[in-house]
């Protein structure tokens, strides 16, 4: 190096910005060459009682540094709710849609247990000796039977033109209710319709209409005038349909 | 120097060790105290509600210093500054030390009121690439990042300003003298 090399590099030099290869050529030239020598230590000494004149002249107040790491603290919360926010909702979330499928498991259950129960007893009544207590085909005597018997009163559908026909019915017990159980006969299937007053605190049926099929038998409930309905039979799910429009329309007449 | 810093972490890990340089800065840029404060304060605003944007493992203290200088250059004393005329910047030259003057200022017992007061005598943007290098001890591509100027701009910049502090100084220095 020369010293009009050295002399346009003596800044990068004292801001050690030289490569290792420049810095070494450049501190083989500072030894052997006082003037270049003389102006690097100027400008390092420049540099340095600079840095040493300024970097601390002016302090914040404590006052101030204080709210400014309170500032900073106010973000690491807000850093915090927005790192943890999401998550949390989302546990949240996971919690409730735990709670509902629990919930709705259980009403599942529930329903299923109702189900089951309504038709088992449609199987024992089936099987019984004297299925019906009162024998009729003719609706007219079989609702009048019901009176004083159950604390309700229900119409029966017209079924002239329809391939049902009334077999019977009975009074029966379903969760310490009573209520009518009437049977149906359908070419060679039996179905119950069986009648409850609604009680959604006891029963496990809330409003709505809902259908079931389990070991071929086929079920369908709603509920109508605060009366709950339960159509139930190994007849097709659209025959058991069919006899539960038929107890629709007549409710409704 | 090679550009190697990079930082992670949260603002607050990175901020907090900044407040007292930020606030020394701002009080060079500003020569004021009520205003470095306000610059500072609007800085670390600035800088939480960007930290989003900010890369991790990229160079935190040159992001945060460029926040506070451009939000300088939006106050009024900053426009101020802006306006300083900078022509003649020629990119990547740096001029050659006028031989012999440092040497003779420093032996001439310049103290740091005079440091001082030659670096507030320095326009702005002499003043800032002075205090980034010397005082920071950024490297010439921290400053580059800083200022949003190439690297030769940087070294020329910074040639010219140390000239003018040595010429601020030497007028000192014969001041004192006479």
């Amino acid at each position: 190096m020369i010293c009009d090399e050295v002399q346009t590099k003596l800044e990068a030099y004292v801001d050690s910005e030289l490569t290792g290869r420049e810095q070494t050529e450049f501190e083989a030239h500072l030894q052997g060459c006082g003037s270049c020598a003389t102006d690097a230590l100027g400008l390092m000494k420049m540099k340095h009682i600079t840095r040493a004149a300024a970097v601390s002249r002016y302090a914040p107040s404590p006052e101030f540094r204080r709210q400014m790491e309170r500032s900073i603290r106010v973000d690491k919360r807000a850093a915090w709710t927005g790192a943890w926010l999401p998550r949390m909702l989302m546990a949240a979330a996971a919690v409730v849609l735990l709670v509902a499928s629990v919930t709705f498991w259980e009403k599942h259950n529930d329903r299923e247990r109702a189900f089951a129960e309504l038709t088992d007893m449609h199987v024992t009544t089936l099987a019984s000796a004297n299925p019906v207590d009162v024998i009729s085909t003719d609706r007219h005597t079989v609702k009048p039977w019901f009176a004083g018997r159950i604390p309700f009163s229900f119409n029966l559908p017209e079924l002239q033109n329809s391939e049902f026909t009334l077999a019977g019915g009975r009074v029966a017990y379903f969760h310490h209710s009573p209520g009518a159980q009437l049977l149906f006969n359908l070419r060679k299937h039996e179905l119950s319709v069986f009648i409850f007053q609604e009680q959604e605190e006891e029963l496990p049926l809330a409003a709505g209409e809902v259908t079931s099929t389990k070991l071929a038998f086929h079920m369908e409930s709603w509920s109508e005038g605060g009366l709950r309905y339960f159509v139930v039979g190994d007849a097709p799910a659209a025959d058991v349909h069919a006899l539960g429009e038929l107890m629709k329309k007549a409710a409704r007449s | 120097m090679a550009d190697t810093n990079s930082d992670s972490g949260s603002f607050e890990e990175l901020a907090t060790p900044l407040i007292g340089r930020l606030y020394n800065f701002a009080h060079w840029l500003t020569q004021d105290a009520s205003e470095a404060e306000d610059l500072v304060q609007e800085t670390f605003m600035k800088g939480l509600k960007g930290f989003a944007s900010f890369r991790q493992g990229t160079n935190f203290r040159a992001w945060m210093y460029k926040i506070l200088r451009n939000t300088f250059l939006t106050t009024r004393s900053g426009l101020r500054a802006a306006t300083v005329s900078l022509d003649d910047e020629v990119a990547g030259v740096a001029e050659p030390v006028a031989s012999g003057t440092p040497e003779s200022i420093l032996m001439a017992g310049v103290d740091y009121e005079r440091i001082q007061s030659a670096l507030e005598g320095l326009s702005v943007p002499f003043r800032e690439v002075i205090l980034l290098c010397d005082v920071e001890e950024m490297s010439y591509q921290e400053i580059a990042e800083t200022l949003a100027i190439p690297v030769g701009t940087v070294m020329s910049r910074l040639s010219r300003a140390r000239r003018a502090m040595r010429e601020l100084l030497g007028d000192r220095v014969k001041g004192a003298s006479r």
